[in-house]
């Protein structure tokens, strides 16, 4: 059992919380992530790792509240415990070397995005964060990117918060403006990762995506993590567990994968109400 | 008086109208009188035959004569002297090519039914007896095992009994390897997998849930962690795919992916929080034991049509015989002779077909068996939703990418010096399928064994 140290709502959707789990703390690398199951007969649900604390011994998750299993983890409060917790999983992004960085975050894909610019800045990278959100309710991590970046550019959808447009617009205008990036890391819906990567391969510059597909196990067994990569014209099939969830961007198929994380929709949906009626009948 | 007759007592099974609608076990196990009966057709030969054919050396003969006496409990304890896992042996090993392959009475007519009498001893112990396995006084020495499949809970019960501290880690939230994630309750019940691994931590030993060896912790940090050895048996666990185009659509799954949803996750049950998809129409790609299971649970789930696709004949067939009878029985449809070349997908990406091309069999292979040759002009596409490719695995890269000194050969299996399962690591030893790539419940218990048998050896050894 991982006991759950702090619970902290970042909007309506959102949700932070701080996990003792003394191993996976103790290996934890950005880019890395967990599989937890919040009770005893849920689902396996990935998550990336926000931030670490080895010698506190503790696991920070950012989750957005959209199925089942994360509607269950949300229901648990600081000091109950998460029934599995498993990790450090994945292979941590390669940031050394890297002199000027775009860090783009998409909505909850911030939360990944933020340990990684915060690496970045102690390496002593020059960090330029363009981060979006649909709208001023579901900002998140504002503070904590103006503290690890050089340059931090805001985007909503309505305008409501920052400049209106899409993040996209925000990262070509500083590309136009004469930046030149050793990398772009985007990190955010898949929809969003395959638009910022159709924009720099334009301008030739390295991309990496973090991917976060359906998976079970996370060690590489069950494959249905599974993705392809473009590679010199040539189709690769990769694991996302195993062999990410970094990717070079310019490789990925965003297509097919899109269409695979939306393979149980319509399951989601169900099981996502009825946990919602479960958890209402409960607090009645 | 030997029982005489020629055929062995037929087990006891659902109908398969009834049994192909549910995920309740198919055999449901001798009675006592069976029992007794089939027990009284062994000859006890002074040759044992049949002992040779056990991967792990079980007594066969003296089990089976304690059967025939009545003796149940005396039968167990012949058995739990050789195996850590008498109730699933009964149920999974391929008995035909081990221990009843080699039966004397099999010569002339049937062998004697010795899995289902091993079968029917361990659950009338589960059943019939509340006593507990006593612990065995502590010798000091701390072992690690890595992984909790067939060879882990082997080599740890038997290290246990001779008074070592062992912890299994387990990178699931339930322990049990292929025996929980892999093979379905209808072959095996998952109470009974549960049972045997209640049985091992009644002997003291530990077993750690949500650690990933290679990831949370290390080989290197295990010895610093006080063990004075490390048993690998982490399994074969990365699913193979053809590399035909459409292999990444909605509907296409590993064998292991949709194996683990059902047995693991419990994806069969209403209610159930992971998802699964309730296919019309399945094709499962191979021919062995796990395609066998992946079809016939593919049936209960459903789906109207399941087929076997496999490019060799049924003589062929990796699976075993009784594997290949039940899902005959069950309504599957054998496709051999044929080969997928492509899977075909609508717009929204789902499965809608697969293009298959017949083969014919040609000359031997290097594997001794048939090659299987594409007869030209002969593709036409099968009409199907979901696709399970079960073409086999191969061994996690987890551990041998994090472990400096631990060598692998070409396929990624651990190599190691033979048969007590010594690494190229010192104190470091390996068996089942992470040395042998995919193979059998029983060889891996059998390695799991050797090796438990070599490591008392080596730290009593270093310790002299």
């Amino acid at each position: 059992m991982y006991k759950i140290l702090e619970k902290t709502p970042l909007n309506p959707t959102v949700t932070k919380m701080v996990v003792e789990a003394p191993l996976v703390a103790k290996k934890a690398e950005p880019g890395q992530f967990i599989i937890f199951r919040a009770t005893e007969d849920g689902e396996r649900i990935p998550l990336t790792i926000a931030d670490y604390d080895r010698a506190a011994g503790t696991v920070t998750i950012i989750f957005q509240i959209v199925g089942a299993g994360t509607m269950e983890l949300n229901a648990l409060d600081a000091g109950d415990s998460i029934v599995d917790f498993v990790g450090p999983l994945g292979t941590p992004s390669r940031l050394e070397g890297i002199k000027k960085v775009a860090v783009v975050g998409g909505g909850v894909g911030c939360a990944i995005a933020y340990p990684t610019a915060k690496k970045l800045h102690e390496l002593g990278a020059e960090v330029h964060s363009v981060i979006g959100f649909r709208n001023q309710d579901l900002v998140i991590l504002e503070k904590e990117f103006e503290a690890v970046s050089d340059k931090v550019v805001k985007m909503s959808d309505d305008g409501s918060w920052g400049e209106k447009g899409l993040v996209t617009n925000a990262l070509e205008s500083l590309i136009q403006d004469g930046n030149c990036y050793d990398e772009v890391i985007a990190i955010g819906p898949v929809i969003m990762m395959k638009f910022v990567c159709e924009l720099t391969k334009k301008y030739n510059i390295k991309t990496t995506v973090s991917m976060n597909p359906i998976m079970i196990d996370g060690t590489g067994m069950c494959g249905g993590c599974r993705l392809t990569l473009n590679e010199d014209g040539k189709k690769v099939t990769k694991f996302a567990c195993v062999d990410g969830p970094d990717f070079d961007g310019h490789k990925v198929d965003f297509d097919e994968a899109m269409k695979r994380g939306a393979m149980y929709r319509d399951f989601e949906a169900h099981a996502r109400e009825a946990t919602c009626e479960l958890l209402k009948k409960e607090v009645k | 008086m030997p029982n005489m007759d020629p055929k062995k007592c037929p087990m006891p099974v659902q109908e398969p109208g009834v049994r192909n609608k549910n995920f309740k076990e198919v055999a449901l196990g001798y009675t006592y009188e069976m029992a007794v009966n089939e027990a009284k057709r062994c000859l006890n030969c002074p040759k044992k035959p049949c002992v040779s054919g056990c991967p792990v050396n079980i007594d066969i003969p003296a089990f089976i004569a304690k059967v025939a006496e009545g003796d149940m409990e005396g039968a167990y304890a012949v058995l739990s002297a050789s195996s850590a896992l008498p109730a699933v042996c009964g149920r999974v090993c391929p008995q035909e090519t081990q221990c009843e392959g080699k039966c004397v009475r099999g010569i002339k007519a049937e062998s004697v039914g010795i899995g289902r009498l091993e079968r029917f001893v361990a659950d009338w112990h589960r059943e019939h007896s509340a006593e507990k396995a006593a612990k065995p006084a502590p010798n000091g020495h701390k072992v690690a095992v890595i992984g909790s499949g067939p060879s882990g809970l082997t080599a740890a019960g038997d290290l246990a009994k001779l008074g070592y501290q062992v912890t299994i880690y387990e990178a699931l939230h339930t322990p049990g390897g292929v025996l929980v994630y892999g093979i379905p309750e209808f072959r095996l019940p998952k109470d009974i997998v549960r049972h045997e691994i209640d049985g091992l931590k009644e002997l003291g030993v530990d077993v750690e849930t949500n650690v990933v060896i290679g990831k949370t912790i290390t080989i290197d940090e295990l010895f610093d962690m006080g063990n004075e050895a490390v048993f690998i048996g982490s399994g074969a666990g990365l699913p193979r795919f053809m590399g035909i185009p459409g292999e990444s659509l909605k509907g296409v799954y590993s064998a292991n992916e949709f194996l683990t949803r059902i047995n693991l996750m419990k994806a069969y049950k209403d209610g159930a929080k992971t998802p699964i998809q309730h296919a019309k129409n399945v094709a499962v790609v191979g021919g062995g034991n796990v395609a066998m299971d992946a079809a016939r649970s593919a049936k209960r789930l459903g789906a109207e049509n399941v087929y076997i696709v496999y490019r060799r004949g049924m003589e062929e067939l990796p699976a075993r015989k009784e594997e290949v009878e039940h899902a005959v029985e069950e309504g599957i449809i054998f496709k051999t002779l044929n080969n997928p070349v492509e899977v075909l997908g609508d717009e929204n990406g789902n499965v809608c077909g697969m293009r298959c091309i017949e083969m014919e069999l040609g000359e031997p292979d290097e594997s001794g068996r048939r090659r299987p040759i594409e007869k030209a002009g002969s593709e036409f596409v099968l009409d199907v939703d979901c696709m399970i490719m079960s073409i086999g695995t191969s061994p996690n890269p987890l551990i041998r990418s994090t472990t400096p000194g631990l060598e692998t050969n070409k396929h990624g299996c651990i190599i190691t010096n033979g048969d007590d399962g010594l690494t190229t690591r010192n104190a470091v030893y390996a068996g089942g399928d992470a040395v042998t790539g995919a193979a059998t419940v029983i060889l891996a218990m059998g390695a799991g064994k050797n090796a438990a048998k070599a490591i008392d050896e080596y730290i009593k050894s270093k310790n002299a």
